[in-house]
């Protein structure tokens, strides 16, 4: 079985084997970038639009790259949340792009649902670049795909997610594709960052690093934005950084070989110590970026044949 | 104006008890008389459908209306055809509106603009507050005065505990009570969805139950202080429902509404983000919809009310945490409440009572009952006609209802306002 869906909007919902189907295609893609080789034939005349309401250099940039390597042309759009009325641009931005007739739209937004909404609107196929507190499905794919070429496997993982996982769309979408395949999330934080009833999501939740930690294959860390402390969800940096920020003596009763993951980009001395960040051995945060480029790539590939349209 | 004779139908009037299968006689606008079998005047328009049941025009005890200031979600007119099809003939308008009715001369005008539809009797409720705002209390007495028949903010709670205690204590002077949203405001901040696993995996920022809770208990206390009377809207969790039924107990002056989509619906209604499903208060988890159901039985909560807020495409067609809350509700009141009767949970007797006479007691008004010598409010449904909701073919302009694709069992058949048809 391929990828049965028109979109990428979630990973909630997804199958394994629709999951398992971008990682292989995603592999063959890791290894045709190394070689220097480019497939540009495979999307010659397609259009990809990212359309981002929220900046983020990283993610756009990892799109467009793997857009031209496949030969789409691949347009830039970046618009201002910050005009009144939001919805009416973002309604008004979708009678656009049909108009223009753009065959893959990538969105960021900073509203949970917000590419749900666009993905009704647009005859594009769309692909969630992060929506609000929601998901990030290429950001999870990614992920999975940096893990099962260092473990060999996706299932039966312990798998620590660390922070701020209230806010956190890469903590959601994680949280979904790992349980689905079959490994075992813990996440860990202060309390007034765990999302409510957390524990339905099939997940096991700590308040505490040393045990949330105890055992794991893999330690993914994320970000704590400046805003949380703001509106007192977290008294301080450095008290957070004291508790839940991963150095080597949290790192300790990890497993010896467990990876150290982060979406990026880093907030050092707040949830990372630098010196972990960096370890060549344990810290895998740079081939996830790496890793981004051929997942996208796997993504436009298979959303650009419209495997399984109207199947539902 | 010709008479009107319902011949053979089931007569039902929880106000005076009655209860009984024959006729109903409709002379110069006015409830004539009733019994077993009336003779039939020459002129009169003869009305017979069988199986249908003939009730006291319902009285809608909270709906927001467009007018003034949202005329582009829904005109005054719009909202009397949406009430007639769904056999309301009073309504209390809610005042947070633009401006807000909290001048006495806007409270003359919308009951002016009420009368204009012919159709439709508008209660206004003044607001407790000036413009709604929450900070300095408005002219309750001269609102009363110009007819105002209680006070509430609308969707805004009153937040200040000193604020409410004076609005109570000072509404007691003039008989009148205070409607309160029940939502304490810094919890329920920024909140798009009841907080849940659903909120979580939607990634939608959280109310928590306990928001409505906190808010109950403290007017309950301040009610309970000042001897005033406070009444709590559209309430929705178990826990504020078991404090307004301890109150009760405790003899403090507590009365309650609740609308339709709290004990149908429940908040997986919202889906993948639909936001006609966006509604203040949240849709809740199931077992509070199921105390909400509970609460109807054991007449905790006195009345049913629509909670209709207009809201037009535009408000809706964002993502779900910018999407303006609220869903319509005038067209559906009944037909979603005996969702209720067939289920078991109450009575048509009980039902109807809580649609006619209840809400009209607690707005002291003498509408809601049949009643000789008074204007012929009536409404007449079929309680087993099947009929399916239909956001875009529903009477009237705004078309946000949260019951879309919903079919439903029992169907407004007719209205008539002082003996004259405005529906069907």
């Amino acid at each position: 079985m391929s990828y049965r869906q028109k979109h990428l909007l979630a990973i909630e919902g997804l199958y394994p084997p629709e999951i398992g189907h971008l990682l292989d295609l995603a592999e063959s893609y890791v290894l045709l970038n190394r070689s220097g080789k480019t497939q540009r034939d495979l999307l010659r005349g397609r259009t990809l639009i990212n359309l981002f309401f929220e900046d983020s250099t990283r993610t756009r940039t990892s799109f467009e790259i793997a857009g031209k390597r496949l030969g789409a042309d691949v347009i830039n759009m970046s618009v201002s949340t910050s005009s009144v009325n939001k919805g009416e641009t973002l309604l008004d931005t979708a009678a656009t792009l049909n108009a223009m007739h753009c065959d893959l739209l990538v969105v960021r937004h900073d509203q949970s649902g917000a590419p749900n909404l666009l993905a009704q609107k647009v005859d594009a196929a769309v692909i969630n670049a992060g929506d609000g507190t929601h998901e990030h499905p290429t950001q999870a794919l990614l992920d999975a795909l940096t893990i099962r070429r260092r473990k060999g496997r996706l299932e039966s993982l312990v798998v620590a997610i660390c922070g701020d996982v209230l806010h956190s769309r890469v903590a959601r979408s994680n949280i979904h594709l790992l349980t689905t395949m079959g490994s075992r999330v813990r996440v860990v934080g202060p309390p007034t960052l765990m999302p409510t009833e957390a524990e339905r999501l099939g997940i096991e939740v700590f308040h505490d690093m040393e045990r949330g930690l105890a055992g794991a294959d893999i330690v993914m860390m994320l970000r704590l934005q400046r805003e949380r402390m703001q509106r007192g969800l977290v008294p301080s940096a450095r008290e957070y950084f004291r508790f839940f920020g991963l150095d080597a003596a949290k790192l300790a009763v990890a497993k010896p070989d467990a990876l150290v993951m982060h979406p990026g980009p880093m907030n050092r001395g707040v949830e990372i110590d630098s010196a972990v960040a960096d370890d060549p051995h344990r810290s895998v945060i740079r081939e996830q970026v790496e890793m981004g480029v051929a997942v996208r790539m796997a993504v436009l590939d298979t959303l650009s044949r419209g495997h399984g349209r109207n199947e539902f | 104006m010709r008479d009107v004779l319902f011949a053979s139908v089931r007569l039902l009037d929880p106000a005076s008890g009655l209860d009984l299968h024959g006729d109903l006689l409709v002379r110069d606008g006015l409830i004539a008389d009733w019994g077993p079998s009336l003779g039939r005047p020459d002129d009169a328009l003869v009305v017979a459908e069988q199986g249908a049941v003939l009730c006291p025009g319902l009285v809608d005890i909270r709906a927001a209306l467009g007018e003034p200031g949202y005329e582009y979600r829904e005109t005054i007119a719009s909202a009397a055809q949406a009430a007639a099809a769904g056999g309301i003939t009073t309504l209390a308008a809610l005042p947070d509106t633009l401006p807000a009715i909290d001048d006495p001369a806007l409270v003359r005008l919308l009951r002016a603009r009420g009368d204009e539809t012919g159709s439709l009797t508008i209660l206004p409720y003044g607001a407790v507050t000036v413009g709604c705002r929450g900070e300095e209390l408005a002219e309750l007495g001269l609102l009363a005065e110009a007819g105002a028949i209680a006070f509430t903010d609308g969707g805004h709670t009153v937040g200040s505990a000193r604020l409410m205690r004076l609005a109570l204590s000072y509404a007691k002077g003039f008989g009148a009570r205070i409607a309160q949203h029940p939502e304490e405001p810094s919890l329920a901040a920024g909140g798009a969805a009841t907080e849940s696993e659903r909120a979580t995996r939607l990634g939608l920022p959280g109310i928590p139950a306990a928001a409505e809770a906190i808010q109950v208990a403290r007017d309950i206390r301040l009610t309970a202080l000042t001897g005033g009377a406070v009444h709590f809207a559209h309430v929705s969790t178990a826990e504020a429902l078991r404090l307004i039924r301890q109150a009760k107990e405790d003899g403090i002056n507590v009365t309650c509404d609740t609308a339709p989509p709290y004990f149908d619906l429940n908040e997986t209604a919202i889906g993948d983000f639909r936001t006609y499903a966006k509604l203040s208060p949240p849709l809740r988890k199931d077992a509070d919809r199921q105390a909400v159901v509970a609460a109807l039985a054991d007449g905790t909560i006195d009345a049913i009310a629509s909670d209709h807020q207009p809201r037009d495409a535009d408000d809706k067609r964002q993502p779900f945490a910018q999407a303006t809350p609220g869903g319509t509700g005038l067209t559906t009141l009944l037909s979603v409440t005996l969702a209720q009767v067939h289920s078991g949970t109450v009575s048509l007797g009980q039902a109807i009572g809580l649609l006619t006479a209840k809400p009209a007691r607690l707005l002291g008004v003498r509408a809601g009952r049949i009643e000789k010598g008074q204007p012929a409010d009536l409404c007449l449904f079929h309680p087993e006609r099947i009929w399916q909701v239909e956001s875009g073919k529903l009477p009237g302009k705004a078309q946000n209802t949260p019951f879309d694709g919903r079919a439903l069992e029992g169907l407004v058949l007719g209205t008539w306002k002082a003996g004259r048809r405005v529906f069907g």
